[in-house]
């Protein structure tokens, strides 16, 4: 308990520190994705990392918070922070509905199901034309406003972003290492077995699927107001597929892995801008290494590549002697 | 305690249980025998929720239990442990465990992120208690290893300390013997023994003639998917049909 404490500490000063390296850097409005792209990822770790359900189809619970804010905030005028709550709660009551009949697929038919689930949206997003503008995406969308304060320049919305980063890391953590992160752990681990001894399988399954598309939906809201401008292709099966990437890189079931996945997988393109189209080879490439040597993900690698480091020196300083 | 009425099950062409009917009373410790195929681990499955039988009741403390998910059945009072130890792998001794109290314990998904303070009292609560069965079946030292690093023998107390973290009235084992050496199933003997003194119904399933014959007060032989006798082991040793059905007859 104590060195969760000290670990999160450590996480939320660097955060809060960070932005003093990068004044008036670009980098800085990169950071504000990161956070963003934080929250999707743990979101999604509730999911696959503890609760071992695959998703192909977060992005569209993400998509689903950005334009409900967008559109009801922009067209209808709506109060910016009660429509991110409003959002929260009924992307939060779809997937709810949604869970029960998915959530009793397994593996690779769970997975096609949210494919689909995503897919359905993403048209919605491109053809409802009406609502949601279609192809050409979504503009005017306001800044969010906390009394005198406009979050709109980089520095502000860092902050604005990185609170909730923050909050949702800290609740991610606390729910990990409760009883329901535990029933959640034993479900991937043996669901007969959990099932005996009196864990309900389906309902967490489908309450933590809930609670991974209201935090995506959160992510969402915030998206839109940061951007002011929204498209469907921020919310198309490759973001899905990126984000899936984000949670295996960092390592899954870990909610610190989510945010080192999260931070490499948006700060890289920004480094590999001079191979146009063929940085997809990179990301390719970069996720078959990981899963042949890193298969824990970054957070267990990192550490396992330091210990063996040490004991190779180790190893042949002995044999000299 | 447990009834059950008319049991049938039958898989594709495969009667696997034909009409099984019989009753296991209350603090008792009753073993299920039978060579192999002969249905044991199909019924124990019935009973727990995990098959629905094809036709026949079971019937727990006078409430029809047929058809209801397995999950509920450890808040009803009945629990169970497997063939082939099905334990937590990837989390701590203690932690699986901890998962055995998940029943009896109910702070939801907002108590739990919010760390509000009953979630937290009820989480020391689950700790204690996991630890004291811990100490119950002998491996408390055990506690912080991770589950899939046990020996076996150890797997399997780890086990049973999950079940009696339900609180179980009736508990169902399936083969606690199997893999287990001889100094190992003594204990088990031992701790069998104790579980039943704290109010527990046990049923086994056992090939462990020695074992059942030492610690049961009576005995259920199937085979081939029909009950065949009833009885203390006593009565069991001397049926003659019993014994054609291990031995061969030589008619």
């Amino acid at each position: 308990m104590k060195r969760e404490l000290l670990k999160y500490s450590i996480f939320a000063v660097c955060v809060l520190l960070a932005p003093l390296a990068f004044l008036d850097s670009y980098l800085l409005n990169v950071l504000v994705f990161v956070g963003i792209h934080t929250m999707l990822a743990v979101a999604l770790n509730l999911l696959l990392g503890y609760a071992g359900q695959i998703s192909l189809g977060h992005a569209a619970f993400f998509g689903l918070g950005a334009y409900l804010s967008g559109v009801l905030t922009t067209t209808y005028g709506w109060n910016p922070w009660f429509t991110m709550l409003v959002a929260a709660i009924v992307v939060g009551g779809l997937a709810f509905m949604i869970g029960f009949p998915i959530l009793k697929l397994k593996g690779h038919y769970l997975a096609m199901a949210t494919l689909g689930l995503g897919i359905i949206i993403f048209i919605v997003f491109n053809e409802w034309v009406e609502v949601t503008s279609g192809p050409s995406g979504f503009s005017g969308i306001p800044n969010l406003q906390l009394g005198q304060l406009i979050f709109d320049s980089d520095l502000k919305n860092y902050y604005l972003v990185w609170c909730f980063v923050l909050g949702c890391v800290l609740l991610s953590v606390n729910l990990a290492n409760s009883r329901i992160g535990r029933a959640l752990r034993a479900i991937h681990d043996a669901e007969v077995a959990a099932r005996v001894v009196g864990v309900n399988a389906r309902l967490l399954k489908v309450q933590i699927f809930a609670l991974s598309a209201m935090i995506s939906a959160i992510a969402g809201s915030l998206y839109a107001h940061v951007m002011t401008f929204i498209a469907p292709p921020s919310f198309g099966f490759n973001i899905s597929v990126e984000l899936l990437t984000m949670v295996v890189i960092g390592g899954l079931g870990s909610i610190y892995g989510s945010f080192l996945g999260a931070l490499l997988l948006t700060l890289l393109p920004e480094f590999l801008r001079f191979m146009h189209d063929y940085d997809i080879v990179f990301y390719g490439g970069l996720l078959m290494v990981m899963t042949i040597f890193m298969p824990g993900g970054l957070v267990q690698g990192i550490p396992d590549l330091f210990r063996k480091l040490v004991g190779l020196r180790k190893g042949k300083g002995d044999s000299h002697a | 305690m447990l009834e059950l009425q008319g049991i049938t099950q039958i898989f594709g062409g495969v009667t696997a249980l034909n009409d099984v009917s019989f009753s296991i009373r209350a603090d008792e410790i009753t073993g299920v025998i039978g060579p192999n195929g002969a249905g044991k681990t199909t019924l124990f499955n019935i009973v727990t929720g995990i098959y629905q039988q094809t036709s026949g009741r079971v019937i727990f403390e006078g409430q029809d239990i047929s058809g209801i998910p397995a999950e509920r059945l450890a808040s009803l009072g009945m629990v169970r442990t497997f063939q082939n130890i099905e334990l937590f792998g990837k989390m701590t001794v203690l932690e699986n465990v901890m998962v055995g109290l998940h029943s009896r314990s109910s702070s939801g998904l907002f108590a739990c992120s919010f760390k509000m303070p009953w979630a937290l009292k009820e989480e020391r609560r689950i700790r204690e208690e996991a630890l004291q069965w811990l100490e119950f079946v002998g491996i408390a030292d055990l506690a912080d290893v991770t589950a899939a690093n046990l020996p076996f023998g150890r797997g399997r107390m780890l086990e049973i300390a999950r079940a009696m973290a339900c609180k179980p009235r009736m508990m169902l084992m399936d083969e606690p013997a199997a893999g287990l050496n001889s100094q190992e199933t003594v204990g088990l003997a031992e701790l069998i023994r104790k579980i039943r003194e704290l109010g527990v119904t046990v049923v086994l399933v056992e090939h462990d003639m020695e074992l059942v014959m030492d610690i049961c007060d009576r005995i259920v032989v199937l085979n081939l998917g029909q009950k065949l006798a009833e009885g203390t082991p006593r009565e069991i040793q001397d049926n003659p049909e019993v014994i054609a059905a291990y031995l061969g007859d030589d008619d």
